[in-house]
Protein backbone atom coordinates (compact mmCIF):
# COMPACT_ATOMS: atom_id res chain seq x y z
CA UNK A 1 0.00 0.00 0.00
CA UNK A 2 2.60 2.55 0.86
CA UNK A 3 4.56 1.42 -1.97
CA UNK A 4 3.14 3.30 -4.62
CA UNK A 5 3.29 6.71 -2.32
CA UNK A 6 4.65 8.77 -5.03
CA UNK A 7 2.13 8.27 -7.75
CA UNK A 8 -0.50 8.84 -4.64
CA UNK A 9 1.32 11.94 -4.25
CA UNK A 10 -0.05 13.23 -7.92
CA UNK A 11 -3.19 11.68 -7.66
CA UNK A 12 -5.00 12.93 -4.84
CA UNK A 13 -5.17 16.79 -3.85
CA UNK A 14 -4.30 18.22 -0.67
CA UNK A 15 -0.96 17.06 0.41
CA UNK A 16 0.57 20.99 0.72
CA UNK A 17 -2.24 22.19 2.35
CA UNK A 18 -2.82 19.54 4.54
CA UNK A 19 0.64 19.65 5.72
CA UNK A 20 0.97 23.06 5.87
CA UNK A 21 -1.98 23.52 8.08
CA UNK A 22 -0.82 20.10 10.58
CA UNK A 23 2.34 21.82 11.13
CA UNK A 24 1.76 25.13 11.45
CA UNK A 25 -0.73 24.30 14.11
CA UNK A 26 1.58 21.87 15.89
CA UNK A 27 4.06 24.60 16.46
CA UNK A 28 1.69 27.49 17.30
CA UNK A 29 -0.04 25.19 19.97
CA UNK A 30 2.21 22.45 20.64
CA UNK A 31 5.66 22.85 19.77
CA UNK A 32 6.61 26.96 20.88
CA UNK A 33 4.72 26.56 24.42
CA UNK A 34 6.99 23.44 25.29
CA UNK A 35 10.01 25.14 24.04
CA UNK A 36 9.55 28.02 26.28
CA UNK A 37 9.92 25.38 29.19
CA UNK A 38 13.77 24.84 28.85
CA UNK A 39 14.55 28.32 26.99
CA UNK A 40 13.19 29.76 29.95
CA UNK A 41 14.75 27.18 32.61
CA UNK A 42 18.32 27.39 30.58
CA UNK A 43 18.07 31.70 30.41
CA UNK A 44 17.57 30.94 34.21
CA UNK A 45 21.04 30.45 34.54
CA UNK A 46 22.98 27.42 36.34
CA UNK A 47 22.79 28.78 39.62
CA UNK A 48 19.10 29.28 39.48
CA UNK A 49 19.03 25.37 38.14
CA UNK A 50 21.47 24.32 40.82
CA UNK A 51 19.17 26.43 43.36
CA UNK A 52 15.93 24.53 42.62
CA UNK A 53 16.94 21.37 42.19
CA UNK A 54 18.98 21.46 45.08
CA UNK A 55 16.00 22.68 47.32
CA UNK A 56 15.05 19.67 49.71
CA UNK A 57 11.10 20.38 49.15
CA UNK A 58 11.83 19.88 45.58
CA UNK A 59 13.47 17.04 45.42
CA UNK A 60 11.31 15.19 47.84
CA UNK A 61 8.70 15.69 45.62
CA UNK A 62 9.91 14.06 42.85
CA UNK A 63 10.93 11.36 45.37
CA UNK A 64 7.25 11.48 45.89
CA UNK A 65 6.19 11.67 42.73
CA UNK A 66 8.33 8.90 41.15
CA UNK A 67 7.85 6.33 43.57
CA UNK A 68 4.02 6.59 43.78
CA UNK A 69 4.21 6.60 40.25
CA UNK A 70 6.12 3.71 39.76
CA UNK A 71 3.89 1.60 42.87
CA UNK A 72 0.60 2.39 41.09
CA UNK A 73 1.99 0.98 37.50
CA UNK A 74 3.44 -2.21 39.17
CA UNK A 75 -0.31 -2.46 40.44
CA UNK A 76 -1.45 -2.16 37.21
CA UNK A 77 1.27 -4.51 35.53
CA UNK A 78 -0.61 -7.06 37.62
CA UNK A 79 -3.72 -6.05 37.69
CA UNK A 80 -4.41 -5.13 33.65
CA UNK A 81 -3.25 -8.39 32.08
CA UNK A 82 -5.83 -10.17 34.64
CA UNK A 83 -8.72 -7.67 33.82
CA UNK A 84 -7.78 -7.59 29.72
CA UNK A 85 -7.46 -11.64 29.79
CA UNK A 86 -10.88 -11.91 31.69
CA UNK A 87 -12.78 -9.09 29.06
CA UNK A 88 -11.27 -10.87 26.29
CA UNK A 89 -11.20 -14.41 26.58
CA UNK A 90 -14.20 -15.02 29.34
CA UNK A 91 -17.81 -14.77 28.83
CA UNK A 92 -20.14 -13.56 31.54
CA UNK A 93 -22.62 -11.36 32.35
CA UNK A 94 -22.39 -7.39 31.90
CA UNK A 95 -18.77 -8.20 30.17
CA UNK A 96 -19.52 -5.30 27.85
CA UNK A 97 -20.71 -2.77 30.41
CA UNK A 98 -17.35 -3.92 32.25
CA UNK A 99 -15.65 -3.44 29.16
CA UNK A 100 -16.99 0.18 28.77
CA UNK A 101 -16.28 1.23 32.47
CA UNK A 102 -12.79 0.48 31.69
CA UNK A 103 -12.69 4.12 30.19
CA UNK A 104 -14.37 5.36 33.06
CA UNK A 105 -10.84 7.26 34.04
CA UNK A 106 -10.09 8.88 30.51
CA UNK A 107 -13.61 9.91 30.64
CA UNK A 108 -14.33 11.45 34.37
CA UNK A 109 -12.90 14.61 34.64
CA UNK A 110 -9.47 14.56 37.12
CA UNK A 111 -11.11 17.04 40.20
CA UNK A 112 -14.27 14.77 40.26
CA UNK A 113 -12.41 11.48 40.35
CA UNK A 114 -9.92 13.47 42.98
CA UNK A 115 -12.55 14.37 45.20
CA UNK A 116 -14.54 11.07 44.95
CA UNK A 117 -11.24 9.08 46.20
CA UNK A 118 -10.46 11.46 48.51
CA UNK A 119 -14.26 11.26 49.96
CA UNK A 120 -13.82 7.29 48.94
CA UNK A 121 -10.61 6.80 51.18
CA UNK A 122 -11.19 9.60 53.83
CA UNK A 123 -11.58 8.91 57.66
CA UNK A 124 -15.67 8.49 57.03
CA UNK A 125 -15.26 7.47 53.37
CA UNK A 126 -17.08 3.53 52.80
CA UNK A 127 -13.61 2.61 52.24
CA UNK A 128 -12.01 4.77 54.65
CA UNK A 129 -13.44 3.83 57.64
CA UNK A 130 -12.82 -0.03 57.29
CA UNK A 131 -9.72 0.25 56.06
CA UNK A 132 -9.17 2.90 59.41
CA UNK A 133 -10.32 -0.01 61.22
CA UNK A 134 -7.32 -2.27 60.02
CA UNK A 135 -5.05 0.21 60.59
CA UNK A 136 -4.57 1.40 57.06
CA UNK A 137 -4.55 4.99 56.46
CA UNK A 138 -5.17 5.67 52.86
CA UNK A 139 -6.34 9.58 52.38
CA UNK A 140 -3.50 12.40 52.56
CA UNK A 141 -0.84 9.71 52.93
CA UNK A 142 1.25 8.84 49.62
CA UNK A 143 -0.78 5.44 49.71
CA UNK A 144 -3.63 7.71 49.04
CA UNK A 145 -1.68 9.03 46.02
CA UNK A 146 -0.63 5.59 44.77
CA UNK A 147 -4.79 4.38 45.05
CA UNK A 148 -5.15 7.61 42.57
CA UNK A 149 -2.54 6.64 40.52
CA UNK A 150 -3.68 3.23 40.25
CA UNK A 151 -6.75 4.55 38.98
CA UNK A 152 -6.13 6.79 35.96
CA UNK A 153 -3.45 4.03 34.92
CA UNK A 154 -5.52 1.02 34.98
CA UNK A 155 -7.19 1.54 31.50
CA UNK A 156 -4.29 2.54 29.68
CA UNK A 157 -2.29 -1.07 30.47
CA UNK A 158 -5.78 -2.90 29.54
CA UNK A 159 -6.57 -0.95 26.62
CA UNK A 160 -2.95 -1.83 25.31
CA UNK A 161 -2.92 -5.66 26.60
CA UNK A 162 -6.46 -5.76 25.24
CA UNK A 163 -5.92 -6.03 21.09
CA UNK A 164 -3.09 -8.31 21.67
CA UNK A 165 -4.62 -10.94 23.49
CA UNK A 166 -7.82 -11.01 20.70
CA UNK A 167 -5.07 -11.44 18.22
CA UNK A 168 -3.21 -14.30 19.53
CA UNK A 169 -2.40 -16.76 17.69
CA UNK A 170 -5.35 -19.77 18.50
CA UNK A 171 -3.51 -22.16 16.71
CA UNK A 172 -0.20 -21.75 18.92
CA UNK A 173 -1.67 -22.63 21.54
CA UNK A 174 -3.53 -25.14 20.47
CA UNK A 175 -0.36 -27.01 19.46
CA UNK A 176 1.33 -26.27 22.52
CA UNK A 177 -1.93 -27.91 24.14
CA UNK A 178 -1.98 -30.96 22.12
CA UNK A 179 1.74 -32.06 22.18
CA UNK A 180 0.88 -31.86 26.07
CA UNK A 181 1.36 -28.92 27.57
CA UNK A 182 -0.70 -28.52 30.75
CA UNK A 183 -2.07 -25.09 30.54
CA UNK A 184 -0.14 -23.24 33.74
CA UNK A 185 3.11 -23.79 30.83
CA UNK A 186 0.99 -22.89 27.85
CA UNK A 187 -0.04 -19.54 29.90
CA UNK A 188 3.37 -19.07 30.63
CA UNK A 189 5.54 -20.53 28.14
CA UNK A 190 3.50 -19.30 25.03
CA UNK A 191 0.88 -16.40 26.20
CA UNK A 192 2.67 -14.23 28.52
CA UNK A 193 6.09 -13.91 25.88
CA UNK A 194 3.60 -12.80 23.39
CA UNK A 195 2.10 -9.94 25.71
CA UNK A 196 5.62 -8.73 27.00
CA UNK A 197 6.34 -5.58 24.52
CA UNK A 198 2.49 -4.61 25.00
CA UNK A 199 2.82 -5.48 28.45
CA UNK A 200 6.07 -3.23 28.94
CA UNK A 201 4.11 -0.48 26.87
CA UNK A 202 1.39 -0.51 29.27
CA UNK A 203 3.67 -0.35 32.33
CA UNK A 204 5.03 2.64 30.60
CA UNK A 205 2.14 4.50 29.86
CA UNK A 206 0.74 3.97 32.88
CA UNK A 207 3.79 5.33 34.58
CA UNK A 208 4.37 8.13 32.26
CA UNK A 209 1.16 9.36 32.96
CA UNK A 210 0.99 8.92 36.86
CA UNK A 211 3.95 11.04 36.71
CA UNK A 212 2.32 14.46 35.62
CA UNK A 213 -1.04 13.69 36.80
CA UNK A 214 -2.16 16.73 38.98
CA UNK A 215 -6.32 16.91 39.10
CA UNK A 216 -6.90 13.44 40.69
CA UNK A 217 -4.00 13.29 42.99
CA UNK A 218 -4.47 16.88 44.76
CA UNK A 219 -7.47 16.24 46.77
CA UNK A 220 -6.45 13.16 48.42
CA UNK A 221 -2.65 13.13 48.87
CA UNK A 222 -2.62 15.85 52.03
CA UNK A 223 -0.16 17.60 50.45
CA UNK A 224 1.79 17.42 53.46
CA UNK A 225 5.80 19.23 52.29
CA UNK A 226 8.08 15.88 52.21
CA UNK A 227 5.72 13.72 52.66
CA UNK A 228 2.65 13.59 49.93
CA UNK A 229 3.69 16.73 47.91
CA UNK A 230 4.23 15.42 44.42
CA UNK A 231 6.22 17.21 41.55
CA UNK A 232 3.21 18.81 39.38
CA UNK A 233 1.67 20.39 42.65
CA UNK A 234 5.37 21.87 43.33
CA UNK A 235 4.71 23.95 40.16
CA UNK A 236 1.74 25.12 41.32
CA UNK A 237 3.03 25.93 44.59
CA UNK A 238 5.80 27.75 43.30
CA UNK A 239 3.74 29.79 40.87
CA UNK A 240 1.11 31.07 43.86
CA UNK A 241 4.51 32.57 45.20
CA UNK A 242 5.42 34.02 41.62
CA UNK A 243 8.75 32.42 41.72
CA UNK A 244 8.31 31.99 37.76
CA UNK A 245 11.96 30.46 37.51
CA UNK A 246 11.65 27.93 40.12
CA UNK A 247 8.36 26.82 38.61
CA UNK A 248 9.90 26.46 35.36
CA UNK A 249 13.11 24.34 36.04
CA UNK A 250 10.57 21.69 38.07
CA UNK A 251 8.36 21.67 34.66
CA UNK A 252 11.67 21.30 32.80
CA UNK A 253 13.14 18.39 35.07
CA UNK A 254 9.10 16.57 34.52
CA UNK A 255 8.93 17.28 30.95
CA UNK A 256 12.64 15.50 29.90
CA UNK A 257 11.37 12.79 32.49
CA UNK A 258 8.25 12.26 30.34
CA UNK A 259 9.85 12.65 26.94
CA UNK A 260 12.57 10.08 28.14
CA UNK A 261 9.26 7.63 28.49
CA UNK A 262 7.75 8.56 25.65
CA UNK A 263 10.57 7.58 23.83
CA UNK A 264 10.93 4.59 25.81
CA UNK A 265 7.58 4.07 24.51
CA UNK A 266 7.68 4.43 20.83
CA UNK A 267 10.66 2.29 20.79
CA UNK A 268 8.79 -0.68 22.68
CA UNK A 269 6.06 -0.07 20.33
CA UNK A 270 8.21 -0.30 17.51
CA UNK A 271 9.47 -3.85 19.17
CA UNK A 272 6.32 -4.98 19.42
CA UNK A 273 5.20 -4.38 15.87
CA UNK A 274 7.89 -6.11 14.58
CA UNK A 275 7.19 -9.14 17.15
CA UNK A 276 3.78 -9.26 15.91
CA UNK A 277 5.20 -8.58 12.28
CA UNK A 278 7.65 -11.63 13.21
CA UNK B 1 -10.42 -37.49 27.29
CA UNK B 2 -7.25 -38.95 25.95
CA UNK B 3 -5.25 -36.52 23.07
CA UNK B 4 -5.50 -38.75 20.64
CA UNK B 5 -9.11 -39.03 20.45
CA UNK B 6 -10.01 -36.07 18.20
CA UNK B 7 -13.42 -35.33 16.74
CA UNK B 8 -13.59 -33.22 14.11
CA UNK B 9 -15.74 -30.55 16.14
CA UNK B 10 -13.75 -27.65 16.92
CA UNK B 11 -15.12 -27.01 20.12
CA UNK B 12 -13.92 -29.71 22.48
CA UNK B 13 -10.67 -28.51 21.53
CA UNK B 14 -11.61 -24.51 22.57
CA UNK B 15 -12.45 -25.90 25.63
CA UNK B 16 -9.46 -27.54 26.28
CA UNK B 17 -7.64 -23.84 25.61
CA UNK B 18 -8.97 -22.46 28.41
CA UNK B 19 -8.33 -22.07 32.14
CA UNK B 20 -10.45 -24.70 34.27
CA UNK B 21 -13.76 -23.91 35.18
CA UNK B 22 -12.57 -23.09 39.10
CA UNK B 23 -9.80 -20.99 38.16
CA UNK B 24 -12.04 -18.95 35.38
CA UNK B 25 -14.53 -18.30 38.06
CA UNK B 26 -11.89 -17.03 40.51
CA UNK B 27 -10.91 -15.15 37.89
CA UNK B 28 -13.85 -13.60 37.04
CA UNK B 29 -14.57 -12.25 40.59
CA UNK B 30 -11.85 -11.03 41.27
CA UNK B 31 -11.44 -9.02 38.38
CA UNK B 32 -15.09 -8.05 38.59
CA UNK B 33 -14.79 -7.00 42.25
CA UNK B 34 -11.35 -5.30 41.44
CA UNK B 35 -13.29 -2.89 38.84
CA UNK B 36 -16.29 -2.61 41.14
CA UNK B 37 -14.11 -1.29 43.88
CA UNK B 38 -12.10 1.17 41.67
CA UNK B 39 -14.72 1.97 38.82
CA UNK B 40 -18.10 1.85 39.98
CA UNK B 41 -18.11 2.63 43.79
CA UNK B 42 -16.61 5.75 42.89
CA UNK B 43 -19.55 6.57 40.53
CA UNK B 44 -21.80 5.56 42.99
CA UNK B 45 -19.83 7.56 45.64
CA UNK B 46 -20.43 10.96 43.12
CA UNK B 47 -24.19 10.86 43.38
CA UNK B 48 -24.42 9.57 46.88
CA UNK B 49 -22.76 12.53 47.82
CA UNK B 50 -24.27 14.72 45.63
CA UNK B 51 -28.11 14.04 46.83
CA UNK B 52 -26.30 13.24 50.53
CA UNK B 53 -28.57 16.89 51.78
CA UNK B 54 -31.52 16.01 49.87
CA UNK B 55 -32.75 16.66 45.96
CA UNK B 56 -33.66 20.54 46.88
CA UNK B 57 -29.65 21.35 48.12
CA UNK B 58 -29.18 19.38 44.37
CA UNK B 59 -30.73 21.72 43.03
CA UNK B 60 -29.75 24.78 44.97
CA UNK B 61 -25.95 24.03 44.08
CA UNK B 62 -26.68 23.50 40.48
CA UNK B 63 -28.23 26.61 39.73
CA UNK B 64 -26.10 29.10 41.65
CA UNK B 65 -24.77 31.65 39.68
CA UNK B 66 -21.48 30.70 40.06
CA UNK B 67 -22.30 27.07 39.03
CA UNK B 68 -24.25 28.45 35.96
CA UNK B 69 -21.28 30.86 34.78
CA UNK B 70 -18.81 27.96 35.24
CA UNK B 71 -21.27 25.62 32.85
CA UNK B 72 -21.67 28.51 30.53
CA UNK B 73 -17.78 29.18 30.08
CA UNK B 74 -17.37 25.64 29.99
CA UNK B 75 -19.84 25.43 27.39
CA UNK B 76 -17.63 28.37 25.33
CA UNK B 77 -14.90 26.73 25.53
CA UNK B 78 -15.68 23.28 24.18
CA UNK B 79 -17.69 25.38 21.53
CA UNK B 80 -14.05 26.74 20.63
CA UNK B 81 -11.60 24.09 21.10
CA UNK B 82 -13.60 20.93 19.83
CA UNK B 83 -14.02 22.50 16.16
CA UNK B 84 -10.58 23.69 16.24
CA UNK B 85 -9.22 20.44 17.31
CA UNK B 86 -11.49 18.34 14.55
CA UNK B 87 -10.29 20.72 12.15
CA UNK B 88 -6.73 19.94 12.59
CA UNK B 89 -7.36 16.37 13.36
CA UNK B 90 -8.75 16.04 10.26
CA UNK B 91 -5.84 17.71 8.25
CA UNK B 92 -3.28 16.05 9.95
CA UNK B 93 -5.18 12.38 9.13
CA UNK B 94 -5.64 13.77 5.92
CA UNK B 95 -1.89 14.48 5.31
CA UNK B 96 -0.48 11.64 7.32
CA UNK B 97 -2.87 8.51 6.19
CA UNK B 98 -2.94 9.57 2.41
CA UNK B 99 0.80 10.82 1.63
CA UNK B 100 4.56 9.25 2.33
CA UNK B 101 7.04 12.34 3.22
CA UNK B 102 10.09 12.61 5.23
CA UNK B 103 9.60 13.78 8.89
CA UNK B 104 6.30 11.40 9.29
CA UNK B 105 7.08 9.31 12.06
CA UNK B 106 8.50 13.36 13.38
CA UNK B 107 5.20 14.35 12.94
CA UNK B 108 3.35 11.70 14.28
CA UNK B 109 5.55 11.76 17.90
CA UNK B 110 5.10 15.62 17.98
CA UNK B 111 1.08 14.97 17.93
CA UNK B 112 1.28 13.10 20.66
CA UNK B 113 3.50 15.50 22.50
CA UNK B 114 0.44 16.36 24.71
CA UNK B 115 -0.34 13.29 26.09
CA UNK B 116 3.02 13.10 27.40
CA UNK B 117 2.97 16.84 29.33
CA UNK B 118 2.36 17.19 32.60
CA UNK B 119 -1.02 19.12 32.47
CA UNK B 120 0.47 21.68 34.76
CA UNK B 121 3.41 21.83 32.48
CA UNK B 122 1.57 23.05 30.02
CA UNK B 123 -0.82 25.42 31.65
CA UNK B 124 3.04 26.70 33.05
CA UNK B 125 4.01 26.87 29.07
CA UNK B 126 0.99 29.31 28.14
CA UNK B 127 1.89 31.41 31.27
CA UNK B 128 5.20 31.89 30.74
CA UNK B 129 4.31 33.27 26.95
CA UNK B 130 1.30 35.08 27.67
CA UNK B 131 1.48 36.35 31.19
CA UNK B 132 2.67 39.77 32.62
CA UNK B 133 6.26 38.40 32.25
CA UNK B 134 6.17 36.72 29.36
CA UNK B 135 7.67 36.78 26.30
CA UNK B 136 4.31 38.44 24.00
CA UNK B 137 1.91 38.56 27.08
CA UNK B 138 2.96 42.18 28.08
CA UNK B 139 1.71 43.30 23.96
CA UNK B 140 -1.26 41.54 24.49
CA UNK B 141 -2.48 43.23 27.50
CA UNK B 142 -1.23 46.64 25.98
CA UNK B 143 -4.10 46.30 23.27
CA UNK B 144 -6.53 45.22 26.02
CA UNK B 145 -6.85 41.59 25.22
CA UNK B 146 -5.78 39.53 28.77
CA UNK B 147 -4.53 36.11 27.76
CA UNK B 148 -3.33 34.54 30.85
CA UNK B 149 -6.26 34.71 34.19
CA UNK B 150 -8.75 35.55 31.45
CA UNK B 151 -10.96 33.03 28.47
CA UNK B 152 -8.32 33.13 26.21
CA UNK B 153 -5.35 31.31 27.75
CA UNK B 154 -7.99 29.04 29.05
CA UNK B 155 -9.45 27.89 25.66
CA UNK B 156 -5.53 27.64 24.39
CA UNK B 157 -4.35 25.33 27.40
CA UNK B 158 -7.66 23.07 26.41
CA UNK B 159 -6.79 22.71 23.15
CA UNK B 160 -3.50 22.05 23.95
CA UNK B 161 -4.18 19.06 26.36
CA UNK B 162 -7.09 17.68 24.04
CA UNK B 163 -4.83 18.64 20.25
CA UNK B 164 -3.91 14.56 19.57
CA UNK B 165 -7.33 13.58 20.25
CA UNK B 166 -9.08 13.71 17.43
CA UNK B 167 -6.09 13.15 14.77
CA UNK B 168 -5.04 9.54 16.22
CA UNK B 169 -8.58 8.71 16.00
CA UNK B 170 -8.89 8.99 12.77
CA UNK B 171 -5.54 8.35 11.35
CA UNK B 172 -5.77 4.93 11.48
CA UNK B 173 -9.52 4.40 10.70
CA UNK B 174 -8.29 6.26 7.23
CA UNK B 175 -5.29 4.08 6.69
CA UNK B 176 -7.48 0.94 7.38
CA UNK B 177 -10.51 2.16 5.06
CA UNK B 178 -7.17 2.73 1.85
CA UNK B 179 -6.85 5.80 -0.75
CA UNK B 180 -8.89 3.25 -3.60
CA UNK B 181 -11.71 4.77 -3.59
CA UNK B 182 -10.47 8.05 -3.48
CA UNK B 183 -8.43 7.58 -5.84
CA UNK B 184 -10.84 6.43 -8.16
CA UNK B 185 -13.35 9.69 -7.46
CA UNK B 186 -10.36 11.22 -8.14
CA UNK B 187 -9.94 9.80 -11.25
CA UNK B 188 -13.68 10.20 -12.48
CA UNK B 189 -13.28 14.25 -11.90
CA UNK B 190 -13.81 14.48 -8.52
CA UNK B 191 -12.65 17.63 -6.66
CA UNK B 192 -11.20 17.93 -3.31
CA UNK B 193 -14.20 18.63 -0.83
CA UNK B 194 -16.28 16.62 -3.23
CA UNK B 195 -14.11 13.65 -2.82
CA UNK B 196 -13.92 14.70 1.17
CA UNK B 197 -17.07 14.74 1.68
CA UNK B 198 -18.57 12.03 -0.27
CA UNK B 199 -16.00 9.13 -0.40
CA UNK B 200 -13.87 10.42 2.86
CA UNK B 201 -16.37 11.23 5.25
CA UNK B 202 -18.65 8.21 5.04
CA UNK B 203 -15.58 5.86 6.19
CA UNK B 204 -14.09 7.63 8.64
CA UNK B 205 -17.31 9.10 9.85
CA UNK B 206 -17.39 6.87 13.12
CA UNK B 207 -14.01 7.23 14.29
CA UNK B 208 -14.65 10.84 13.65
CA UNK B 209 -17.81 10.88 16.16
CA UNK B 210 -15.69 8.59 18.39
CA UNK B 211 -12.32 10.85 18.27
CA UNK B 212 -15.08 14.36 18.80
CA UNK B 213 -16.45 12.70 21.92
CA UNK B 214 -13.22 11.95 23.66
CA UNK B 215 -11.40 15.21 22.70
CA UNK B 216 -15.22 16.74 24.21
CA UNK B 217 -14.65 14.95 27.12
CA UNK B 218 -11.38 15.90 27.88
CA UNK B 219 -11.91 19.60 26.80
CA UNK B 220 -14.95 19.51 29.55
CA UNK B 221 -13.13 17.46 31.92
CA UNK B 222 -9.65 19.63 32.04
CA UNK B 223 -8.33 20.62 35.62
CA UNK B 224 -4.24 20.91 35.86
CA UNK B 225 -3.41 22.99 32.69
CA UNK B 226 -6.93 25.35 32.99
CA UNK B 227 -6.37 25.63 36.51
CA UNK B 228 -2.59 27.16 36.00
CA UNK B 229 -3.28 29.39 33.71
CA UNK B 230 -7.23 30.49 34.92
CA UNK B 231 -6.11 32.62 38.32
CA UNK B 232 -9.24 31.78 39.71
CA UNK B 233 -12.13 34.38 39.40
CA UNK B 234 -15.04 33.33 40.27
CA UNK B 235 -17.47 34.04 38.07
CA UNK B 236 -15.25 34.84 35.51
CA UNK B 237 -12.69 32.24 34.66
CA UNK B 238 -14.06 29.31 36.17
CA UNK B 239 -14.43 26.16 34.50
CA UNK B 240 -16.99 23.58 36.19
CA UNK B 241 -13.45 21.39 37.19
CA UNK B 242 -12.65 24.74 38.49
CA UNK B 243 -15.85 25.30 40.27
CA UNK B 244 -16.00 22.04 41.99
CA UNK B 245 -12.15 22.69 43.42
CA UNK B 246 -13.41 25.88 44.96
CA UNK B 247 -16.66 24.14 46.32
CA UNK B 248 -14.50 21.75 47.97
CA UNK B 249 -12.16 23.52 49.68
CA UNK B 250 -14.74 25.66 50.66
CA UNK B 251 -15.96 22.65 52.96
CA UNK B 252 -19.50 23.28 50.52
CA UNK B 253 -18.49 19.00 49.86
CA UNK B 254 -22.53 18.93 48.93
CA UNK B 255 -22.50 21.56 46.59
CA UNK B 256 -18.85 20.31 45.09
CA UNK B 257 -20.32 17.09 44.39
CA UNK B 258 -23.28 18.22 42.81
CA UNK B 259 -21.67 19.95 39.80
CA UNK B 260 -19.16 17.16 39.64
CA UNK B 261 -22.32 15.13 38.94
CA UNK B 262 -22.99 16.71 36.16
CA UNK B 263 -19.36 16.03 35.00
CA UNK B 264 -19.65 12.07 36.26
CA UNK B 265 -22.80 12.39 34.08
CA UNK B 266 -21.04 13.80 31.02
CA UNK B 267 -18.26 10.88 31.45
CA UNK B 268 -20.96 8.43 31.57
CA UNK B 269 -22.90 9.83 28.53
CA UNK B 270 -19.58 9.72 26.88
CA UNK B 271 -19.20 6.29 27.83
CA UNK B 272 -22.40 5.33 26.41
CA UNK B 273 -21.89 6.55 23.14
CA UNK B 274 -18.47 5.08 22.83
CA UNK B 275 -20.15 1.42 23.21
CA UNK B 276 -23.01 2.49 20.87
CA UNK B 277 -20.11 3.65 18.04
CA UNK B 278 -18.53 0.13 18.99
CA UNK B 279 -21.10 -1.73 17.87
CA UNK B 280 -21.56 0.51 14.40
CA UNK B 281 -18.55 -0.34 14.13
CA UNK B 282 -18.98 -4.13 14.66
CA UNK B 283 -22.11 -4.54 12.68
CA UNK B 284 -20.24 -2.90 9.70
CA UNK B 285 -17.47 -4.99 9.89
CA UNK B 286 -19.57 -8.15 9.87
Amino acid sequence: MTRHSSNRRRVLPGFKVTLTFTIAGLVLVVLVPLATIPARAISAGPHALLLAMTDSRVISSFRVTLTTAFAAACVNAVAGPLVAWVLVRYRFPGRRVFDALIDLPFALPTAVAGITLAGLYGPNGWLGRPLAALGITVAFTPLGIVVALIFIGLPLVVRTLQPVIEDLDVEIEEAATSLGAPRTAVVRRVILPCLYPAWLTGFSLAFARAIGEYGSVVFIAGNIPMVSEIAPLMIVTKLQQYDYAGATVVAFVLMAMSFVLLLTINALQGWSARRLAG
Amino acid sequence: MSRLTRTPSVAPEIRRLTEPRPVRVALVGVVLLFLSAFLILPLVAVVASALSLGLKSYWTAIREPGAAAALRLTLLTAAIAVPANLVFGVCAAWALARFQFPGKGLITTCIDLPFATSPVVAGLAFVLIFGRNGLIGPWFLDHGVPVVFAVPGIVLATIFVSFPFVAREIAPVMEAAGAEEEEAACVLGARGWQIFFRVTLPNIKWGLIYGVILCNARVMGEFGAVSVVSGHIRGLTNTLPLHVEILYNDYRVQAAFAVASLLAALALVTLVLKMLVERRERQRAA
